[in-house]
């Protein structure tokens, strides 16, 4: 366990602001970068793309750890292979304007899924469905509910609770709660 | 007239600022739910008792319950609260009562 | 008076349980003896805070259930997945300590100016332990001697889930009216109300709006979403409507 935190049974729901309602006709996911969105997928597109069963452990800065959570997505290299950039960065955004920042190697080499099931069933909205991303291994503000796809940076960039103080890489290992941890 | 109990308010529903009644008095140095916030986005004027509130996240959210827009965000980092009231067009005390600065 | 310059900032004061009164199966009354307790209005709430042998503390805000004037008294509903709320409804006793800091709030505030002599009827709209506040205010309105004409229209899923019950019941005097709807179940031969609160039920029992009632809603957030809506569609103007929701943890 990373220290400071304890282990939970049940699966709290954090939010910062309402569930959003988005129908699936009308959803996409995109990567962006600059002002050009480089490639965009529909609902059934990434459905039709090759998903992955991924059981992890979980880490909310708000203490909570939650092991053994069972997800299914497809791995966001998947996603990136099919674009050409040269970008270090990513910042994911969302319904409800939710944004948070990443290096880009932490969300690929198999370490990071855009998660469309849990436990076997289609992800709840109050989860972050229809789909979010799931980064395990980085505090779990990180693994943004509703997302709806990542900008690609040259510069890091603060996200949302980024902005506030919260720490820009976030490893619940090395407790990196705040920024300057 | 509807028949049976209302829906069991999810874990997601929003609170509303008397929630935050204490912590605003923590940043303010006195009561400030019956002042009168002004939503830069859409303009709504109500006291911050009527904001919708969001305690279970890294922070607390304060939002318009017009548009949602951010009003206030507080979030504790160690000792420090970090504040921000960009999403407030205008904040004003109560009829007869000042906000300090 | 004494203290008037730090008024406003709020610090944590060591209380002592006077008392503890089971209220129904899950909800309990805990009144404190608080020194240096300021005071506090009809409809204000205070925070505690628990703090566990590693440092960890948790924070909950309750509405006072108390008038102004008598000790400080909170009612509490358990809630099987809080953290707080089980300690207070199972395991605190007479004598044990309790950190509280408050009076909290300013708007959801009923202070009686007026009421003495005539002035605006009150309506007041509980859902489940959304009372709690509410009895505050009908405990001060009794305690001043107000004779302002007021109705309370309470939800709760069934009669043995009423808080208060005995105490709201005597209240059928002095111009007082108490209505239940019990959404859930009923006793045999009940001859009140078993509806949720919508604008039939509100239209039927409020004050009309004409009367510029002074009017306070409290209970879970769908509860107040559906009283608050029903009260402006029968006129309510939505500023005169004061709210106050809690969540599924806490308040």
């Amino acid at each position: 366990m990373p220290p400071g935190q304890y282990v939970t049974s049940d699966f709290p729901v954090l939010s910062a602001g309402p569930t959003p309602t988005a129908s699936l006709d009308s959803w996409t996911f995109s990567i962006r970068q600059g002002s050009d969105t480089l490639k965009s997928w529909t609902w059934p597109e990434i459905k039709a793309l090759p998903a992955e069963d991924v059981t992890v452990d979980i880490h909310c800065v708000t203490r909570w750890s939650k092991l053994d959570t069972q997800w299914q997505g497809v791995s966001v290299d998947t996603l990136l292979a099919q674009v050409d950039s040269g970008a270090e960065f990513v910042l994911a955004f969302c319904d409800g304007g939710y944004t948070t920042n990443m290096p880009i190697e932490d969300v690929t080499d198999g370490r990071a899924w855009l998660a469309f099931g849990y436990d076997g069933e289609p992800l709840e909205a109050e989860h972050g469905g229809p789909a979010r991303l799931l980064v395990p291994h980085l505090y779990f503000w990180k693994s943004a509910k509703w997302v709806r796809g990542l900008e690609l940076l040259d510069e890091d960039e603060p996200g949302f609770w980024e902005t506030y103080g919260y720490h820009m890489y976030g490893d619940p290992w090395r407790e990196q709660r705040y920024a300057g941890d | 007239m509807t028949t049976g109990s209302y829906p069991e308010p999810g874990p997601a529903a929003a609170l509303d600022g008397n929630a935050v009644g204490g912590l605003l008095i923590e940043l303010f140095g006195t009561e400030m739910t019956a002042a009168l916030g002004t939503c830069a986005t859409c303009g709504a004027r109500r006291p911050l008792a009527e904001t919708a509130v969001y305690l279970r996240a890294p922070g607390a959210v304060m939002r318009c319950r017009s548009c949602q827009s951010l009003l206030i965000v507080v979030a504790r980092v160690r000792a420090l609260n970090c504040v921000d009231l960009t999403g407030l067009a205008a904040l004003d005390a109560p009829a007869g009562r000042a906000v300090p600065a | 008076m004494a203290g008037t310059a730090l008024r406003g900032r709020l610090t944590w004061l060591t209380g002592t349980v006077r008392d503890v009164t089971q209220e129904t199966p899950t909800v309990r009354t805990i009144v404190l003896d608080l020194t240096g307790w300021p005071g506090h209005e009809a409809g204000q709430h205070l925070d505690v805070r628990l703090t566990a042998e590693d440092g960890y503390t948790a924070e909950r805000s309750y509405s006072i259930a108390s008038a102004p004037g008598e000790p400080v008294a909170i009612t509490v509903q358990r809630l099987d997945d809080g953290e707080v709320s089980p300690y207070l409804t199972d395991e605190l006793r007479p004598g044990d300590e309790l950190e509280v800091r408050g009076p909290i709030g300013g708007y959801f505030v009923w202070t009686g100016a007026g009421a003495e002599v005539g002035g605006r009827p009150l309506m007041l709209v509980a859902g489940g332990s959304g009372i709690v506040p509410l009895r505050a205010m009908l405990r001060h309105r009794e305690r001043i001697g107000s004779k302002v004409p007021t109705r309370l229209l309470y939800s709760a899923r069934s009669l043995p889930e009423v808080i208060y019950r005995a105490e709201l019941d005597s209240y059928g005097r002095d111009g007082v009216q108490v209505i239940y709807t019990l959404t859930r179940s009923q006793p045999p031969g009940w001859a009140g109300y078993s509806g949720r609160i919508d604008a039939r039920l509100l239209a039927e029992v409020s004050w009309p709006a004409g009367d510029d009632p002074a009017t306070f809603v409290c209970g879970p957030t769908p509860f107040v979403e559906a009283a608050a809506n029903g009260l402006v569609a029968i006129g309510y103007p939505a500023t005169q409507v004061k709210t106050e929701r809690f969540g599924a943890t806490g308040r």
